[in-house]
């Protein structure tokens, strides 16, 4: 492999691919991924993209970023909500017009659904705002950007996974990979390196969240002593498949599906009476607990198991074959059932992480004095602008990545062009080394049976409704595993494709991640979003409207704070 | 349920060649084949060696034969297999493409052959600035190919790689090539010509219908490649009349 390159962009998801395509018309840029081209789990997003084109109603920019300031329950920082916005209607054409297969109206223009959280005149009723490709949105986007990246000749690195981060000082001057296929360890210099490594959903028990999303990146920043930020902001999503975790797309209830309980009632009329079942996420999770602990859930029991029932049979067999083919497929091939004829069984799933490395509206990193760390960007769900705040609105994601990550591309291109490839302190490869060789040393648990014992942990404890107690006792259980991590074991002593150690380097991050989760929901006494504690059941400004960030110093958190702005509407109650 | 699974494993640093062994595993009729992959690696050999990423049919990570077909591990449950207590489930890498570790096996071939159709769209002329028009049917026309994940499937199924000529492109790449080849804003035929139009290319497929019969997305490949021929006889024949013409 080359050893030195202008910038080096972790993963090759969508934030990861805009970049690159971006950052290649200045210099030469490589993309380093764990997984195979298009395995990314950009491609499992589903519903679509929003986007204000206005193609079939009324709708504009403005609209778009009130909605997602409201959505975010006012953690989200307006002016980059703004841009959000404004830039997802030209980033949506670029797509199109790179290939895009988007579905379309009778005029031959991209068609639109409504979306949850998504409104027309700040709030009145649900707009047509998000693009879609059928129910395979994210999939579309992942295959363009990388057919992108093949015409303009982009150097991919598949199945390398970062170890290291070389910085000196702030900036970053390269990293520390291993090769699965030999075990090796390779040193690259680069002018910048960019992390788009995607979300950590698998420290819970149950995620939509791919294998993968292990929050690498975020892991590294943590350790390279960057302060995370918002890390108590995690989404659970209000239809995963019960059971699974699998997610069933919120366009099942923008084409008219609707939640129900064990009654056969519409249990959003009493939650959300205006926007019901198109309410954002966080809302919709608490109803379904809410009915659970009620007693209403299917089997009745008032566990948190429980689940209750998406009704998508008014659709009709057509508009399920041609709106949400995909989710007919996981339903016929997961339960046997048919959506358009059977009501679908659904409980929350851990889905999105709002939280993440801090970045301004370049994709620039901010270090531990707020400043920029030169050479050192992020974008896509490892990053955090904040645009989702405290909980993010559907098709929010795609439109964040697409956006902020060409923005990181176009920046990494000029910051390129202008700095130079930095000398590496002797011995760059030497932390990385000791690391494999401690890790192949171990002789306790497997990693395996620790990874399982924190995602029960976090599922439990640290789930959709917390409370300080059980916060605290989350923190204790996590810091044993930790404990524990440092003697585990790998089966495998080889050196060639040993996908035992990956994971076992896949869980330090993780546990370390879920160490800083757990003490930064522990320690926010309010509820905002997609953070509710049950002891401190009101949003509270006058104590929390700042964002969160933490540090880890030798396994001891550092809080921080920094202002939200809200420069362009006031907090006000969140009333849908 | 008590099921065995009947794994294929493969190191190259300890082992000749592959062998078989038996791992007796807890699972549900419900349980997907990869979850009992992911158990056996937790609990009972965390070097069974295998790619997984999203679990639930999409990324394309865990194609492999699970009793002797292509399928997806993460979407092929027990009761799809008709697996009793007791029962056998035999795994194995996929065929036609070098043999790594285990169950996995290197696709450099497999993407190799999709970038050689150059896939993606090609039009130079200048978009406007919105979006291209496009109408529903035109859309309709290449829905299928688009729903392709690159899993390999097809690509191991085929028998014309394996029995005849293992330089053929395969079907994913030919498939993938007619995405682009039927979208209404492409015209980009004549430069995927020098991939497509060749003995190894797209005249190297027999229609034997393997590819339509494993692929786990449901995708009529045969019918996508056969189209793509009969599109290339088009325009050869317009080129030949231009020919006559003159």
């Amino acid at each position: 492999m080359r050893r030195e390159y202008d910038a080096v962009i972790v993963g090759a998801g969508g934030a990861g691919l805009y970049a690159a395509l971006e950052a290649s018309s200045a210099g030469r840029v490589a993309v380093v991924s764990k997984l195979y081209p298009v395995r990314s789990h950009t491609g499992c997003a589903q519903g679509g993209i929003g986007a204000a084109l206005g193609n079939l109603e009324e709708d504009h920019p403005e609209w778009h970023a009130f909605d997602t300031i409201k959505g975010g329950d006012y953690m989200v920082d307006q002016m980059a909500a703004r841009i959000l916005a404004d830039e997802a209607v030209q980033a949506v054409y670029d797509l199109e017009n790179m290939g895009l297969p988007f579905s379309r109206t009778p005029e031959g223009l991209i068609d639109q659904r409504r979306f949850g959280g998504h409104t027309r005149n700040f709030g009145e009723a649900p707009v047509r705002r998000a693009c879609y490709a059928a129910d395979r949105t994210g999939h579309m986007i992942l295959q363009t950007l990388y057919q992108q990246c093949i015409k303009h000749e982009v150097d991919f690195y598949n199945e390398y996974f970062v170890v290291d981060l070389l910085l000196d000082g702030s900036s970053c001057v390269g990293l520390v990979v291993l090769e699965l296929k030999t075990g090796e360890l390779h040193t690259i210099r680069s002018k910048a390196v960019m992390l788009a490594t995607g979300g950590f959903g698998r420290m819970f028990k149950t995620t939509s969240n791919a294998y993968a999303n292990t929050g690498d990146g975020p892991a590294l920043a943590l350790r390279a002593g960057i302060p995370l930020e918002d890390m108590e902001f995690y989404q659970f999503h209000p239809t995963g498949i019960a059971g699974m975790g699998i997610l069933i797309t919120e366009a099942v209830r923008g084409e008219g599906g609707i939640l129900r309980n064990r009654r056969g009632e519409r249990f959003m009329e009493m939650y959300a009476p205006k926007l019901l079942d198109l309410a954002p996420r966080d809302l919709i999770s608490k109803a379904i607990l809410s009915e659970l602990k009620a007693g209403n859930g299917m089997r009745g029991d008032r566990q948190i198991d429980d689940y209750v029932l998406l009704d998508a049979t008014a659709l009709g067999k057509k508009v399920v074959e041609e709106k949400i083919p995909d989710i007919a497929d996981f339903c016929r091939t997961y339960l046997g059932i048919d959506p358009a004829t059977d009501p679908i069984p659904v409980q929350p799933t851990a889905h999105y992480a709002m939280g993440g490395i801090p970045t301004d509206v370049h994709g620039r990193v901010l270090g531990a004095g707020g400043g920029a760390c030169p050479g050192l960007y992020a974008a896509g769900e490892c990053a955090c602008v904040s645009v989702h705040g405290a909980n993010r609105l559907g098709t929010n994601s795609l439109v964040d990545l697409v956006v902020f990550g060409r923005r990181a591309g176009r920046h990494i291109a000029d910051y390129i062009a202008g700095a130079s490839l930095r000398p590496l302190a002797a011995g760059s490869e030497d932390g990385a080394r000791d690391k494999v060789k401690r890790l192949k040393t171990g002789r306790g648990a497997h990693g395996g049976a620790i990874r399982e014992a924190m995602q029960k942990t976090m599922m439990e404890k640290v789930g959709i409704i917390r409370e300080g107690e059980e916060g605290r006792s989350a923190v204790a259980e996590i810091e044993a595993l930790r404990d524990e991590y440092r003697g585990a074991r790998v089966d495998d002593a080889g050196a060639a494709f040993n996908t035992d150690l990956l994971e076992l380097l896949e869980l330090e991050n993780l546990l370390d991640l879920a160490l800083v989760t757990a003490h930064a929901a522990a320690r926010r006494e309010e509820s905002r979003g997609g953070h509710t504690r049950d002891d401190f059941p009101e949003r509270d400004d006058a104590r929390w409207l700042k964002h969160s960030l933490v540090r880890l110093v030798s396994g001891v958190p550092e809080f921080s704070y920094k202002d939200v702005d809200t420069s362009l509407y006031p907090p006000k109650p969140r009333v849908y | 349920m008590l099921i065995t699974f009947q794994i294929q494993r493969y190191d190259p640093e300890k082992d000749a060649s592959p062998h078989f062994e038996d791992y007796e595993i807890e699972l549900e009729p419900e349980s997907r084949v990869l979850d009992g992959l992911v158990r056996i690696k937790t609990y009972v050999d965390g070097s069974l060696a295998f790619r997984k990423s999203c679990a639930h049919g999409i990324c394309g990570s865990d194609a492999m034969l699970i009793d002797g077909e292509e399928r997806l591990a993460c979407k092929t449950l027990l009761r799809d297999l008709g697996a009793k207590p007791g029962g056998r489930i035999r795994i194995e890498p996929l065929k036609g493409l070098p043999l790594q570790r285990d169950l996995m096996v290197d696709q450099e071939k497999f993407f190799d052959a999709y970038r050689s159709v150059k896939p993606y769209l090609i039009n130079d002329e200048p978009p406007g600035p919105k979006e291209r028009i496009q109408s529903p049917a035109e859309r309709e026309a290449i829905d299928e190919p688009t729903k392709c994940i690159l899993c390999g499937s097809c690509y191991s199924a085929c028998p014309v790689i394996r029995e005849k000529n293992p330089e053929f492109l395969g079907p994913a790449a030919v498939l993938n090539a007619s995405r682009f080849v039927f979208d209404s804003r492409d015209r980009g035929l004549p430069e995927r010509l020098p991939a497509l139009d060749r003995p190894d290319g797209i005249w190297a497929c027999e229609s034997k219908f393997r590819c339509t019969q494993v692929c786990p997305r449901g995708i009529k490949v045969t019918k996508s490649i056969n189209l793509t021929k009969a599109r290339i006889e088009t325009l050869r024949s317009i080129k030949k009349k231009a020919m006559g013409d003159l």
